[in-house]
């Protein structure tokens, strides 16, 4: 006889509301007609999203201390909540960004049909077609339902599972462009294949630990750990684990798929993997290492120390050298990812270090920022879709003043400027290092800054006080889904520069994990 | 044949599969070999469930087996709608993205 596990409904709805909507979402791609699935997709994908965010902030506020679910595989403690809140509120602004169909003259950032292959004459007939694959809502969908069951996995298989779910519908939609549809595809080709690499090593770290502890569940290897101490095939577990974990939160020296990924995928698409993953990486780092490993801290700790110091140099000094805005975002996070390991270490699973709010409070600003800089990106324009490349961009102020003060806002954050979020988060996780008596790394992150605010301020140099060149790009009148997601995240980065104080509250209180 | 056995030539095979996704260059193969990767982890867990005298192991197994097969279905579209473009599943060819 099997028992049931206990299951906590209340707990499950944020994950419930996500996945279902998906569902139904992959119901109305096969009954509803075609010229009805648009706006229908994205109705039931806001829905989905927005409902998991309420729901999350609800059990959030009813909720009384830690707990976990399902049998123990799913924790539901504060961190987790937050970075769900995270995830869901980021995610409902990327569909939005991929809602968007007044900008480009060929009505969407995705592809009409997907099968018709690039280049030939049925796809140029379909580029201005009104038809889009509608696909892509859904698989958004899943893949942000799995990134919020990733943050919660208090299991190294649901952890494996919801990897797997939020990557799968990734290589799918990165390689959906509607323009430049042979660089898009290489994009997924090459996602996919790293991607798969990553998470053979994962999964053979996870079989590892097993062997070592005879358990997957993060407290049972927890004890394990504390009483019988790391043998040789547990540190060579985790070692892969982590690796599996820094590949996807885009952490040099595992980031060679970042800027081609980030370059060729569609750009509401890279936004959305720029901010959500992020931070679905990233929580699923904190869990591995504080809940599963916290009392074998010094196996660990020299290497992500390493592992955060080149992830911020290789971020700063690579993004001096492109001429690319997508690929300079790509270095920029994996800069960032740097300095998010830097708050990860200022976190000590005992004390009272702020390194885990730090960090939680960094997720949240890093990706509205981010997501906020690529929506930018999709409004300026040239006859063949985006305008990516810097010199593009020369004296984009005298066009439009307006663009150029947000991009402005959103690369001054990103450098940590005063007065902007970017540097409320860098002086948190900087801190928490500082505190935690890791200031080598501190000083470190201080130099890459300084290095990386030079290829931000570039760009704003660039826009003001260049000359525009003959026959440079347009500035789209963007539809009101861009418009909502701009001002969403600009007023947040403004906001939580100047009054940071009540969302720095929330992360502290919701700065503890489950265990 | 003792349990370690096992573990060596799932170890053994992991690292073929791993060497092979760095050094072919034909997508599928690479492909292929990543699915090697995944298979030896089976025999590993397989292994431990053996030797901790537990089933979890064997369970988890079943999972590693559903996600490959995901795995396979979203992979070979990508490479099947790369392939119809350029008629070739050379990792080589596909060298538009860069610097």
């Amino acid at each position: 006889m099997i028992e049931a596990p206990d299951l906590s409904l209340a707990a499950l709805t944020p994950l419930i509301s996500l996945f279902g909507a998906a569902c139904i979402g992959v119901l109305i791609e096969a009954f509803a007609p075609r010229e009805s699935r648009h706006p229908a997709q994205v109705a039931v994908a806001l829905v989905g999203t927005v409902g998991g965010l309420v729901s999350t902030l609800v059990l959030a506020g009813t909720r009384d201390g830690n707990d976990v679910t399902a049998g123990g595989a799913l924790a539901v403690d504060g961190a987790g909540l937050f970075l769900q809140a995270t995830i869901a509120g980021l995610g409902a602004l990327s569909i939005l960004l991929f809602a968007e169909r007044a900008l480009d003259p060929a009505r969407s950032s995705f592809v009409a049909a997907a099968a018709v292959p690039a280049g030939s004459p049925r796809d140029r007939e379909l580029l201005t077609a009104d038809r889009v694959q509608t696909e892509v809502y859904p698989l958004a969908t899943f893949a942000i339902g799995g990134m919020m069951l990733f943050v919660a996995a208090n299991d190294l298989l649901i952890m494996f599972v919801a990897l797997e779910v939020l990557s799968l519908p990734l290589y799918l939609i990165s390689g959906l462009a509607r323009r430049r549809r042979l660089l898009s595809q290489e994009a997924a080709v090459k996602y996919f294949l790293l991607g798969a690499f990553a998470s053979a090593f994962f999964l053979y770290g996870l079989a590892l630990v097993y062997g070592a502890t005879g358990s997957v569940r993060l407290s049972t290897i927890q004890e394990s750990v504390a009483t019988a101490g790391g043998d040789t095939l547990m540190v060579l577990g985790l070692a892969l684990l982590i690796v599996g974990l820094m590949f996807k939160a885009s952490v040099a020296p595992f980031h060679t798929w970042t800027p081609d990924v980030y370059q060729g995928a569609p750009t509401p698409v890279t936004a959305f993997m720029a901010a959500c993953t992020k931070v679905a990486a990233f929580g699923a780092i904190l869990r591995l290492l504080y809940v599963g490993f916290g009392t074998d801290e010094w196996t660990w700790r020299p290497l992500v120390y390493g592992i955060a110091i080149v992830s911020m140099v290789v971020g700063a000094v690579l993004g001096l050298t492109q001429t690319d805005l997508k690929r300079m975002l790509a270095y920029s996070s994996i800069a960032h990812a740097g300095f998010l390991l830097t708050g990860v270490l200022g976190f000590d699973a005992a004390g009272e270090s702020p390194g885990l709010s730090a960090t939680l409070f960094y997720l949240l600003v890093y990706g509205l920022t981010t997501l906020g800089a690529f929506a930018v990106l999709t409004m300026v324009r040239d006859g063949d879709g985006e305008a990516t490349h810097l010199s593009q961009w020369a004296g984009l102020a005298q066009r439009s003043p307006v663009v150029a003060a947000v991009m402005t806002l959103f690369l001054l954050a990103l450098a940590g400027i005063p007065l902007t979020s970017g540097f409320t988060g860098k002086f948190a996780v900087f801190r928490a290092a500082i505190d935690d008596g890791a200031w080598p790394l501190a000083v470190v992150a201080l130099l890459a800054s300084a290095v990386a605010a030079f290829f931000y301020l570039r760009v704003v140099v660039l826009m003001y006080f260049s000359e525009p060149v003959a026959g440079g790009p347009t500035v789209g009148v963007p539809g009101l889904p861009t418009t909502i997601v701009l001002a969403v995240t600009a007023a947040a980065t403004l906001v939580l520069g100047v009054v940071p104080g009540s969302v720095l509250d929330l992360a502290g209180q919701a700065a503890n994990l489950v265990g | 044949m003792s349990l370690t056995h096992y573990l060596v030539l799932a170890a053994i095979l992991f690292t073929i599969g791993a060497v092979g996704v760095l050094v072919r260059r034909n997508a599928i193969v690479v492909f292929m070999c990543v699915e090697l990767m995944l298979n030896s982890v089976n025999l590993t867990l397989v292994t431990f469930a053996r030797a901790t005298g537990t089933i979890d192991g064997q369970i988890m197994a079943f999972f590693v087996m559903v996600v490959a097969a995901a795995e396979v279905v979203v992979g070979l579209a990508i490479i099947m709608s790369i392939y119809r473009t350029r008629r070739s599943a050379s990792v080589d060819d596909a060298n538009l993205l860069k610097y």
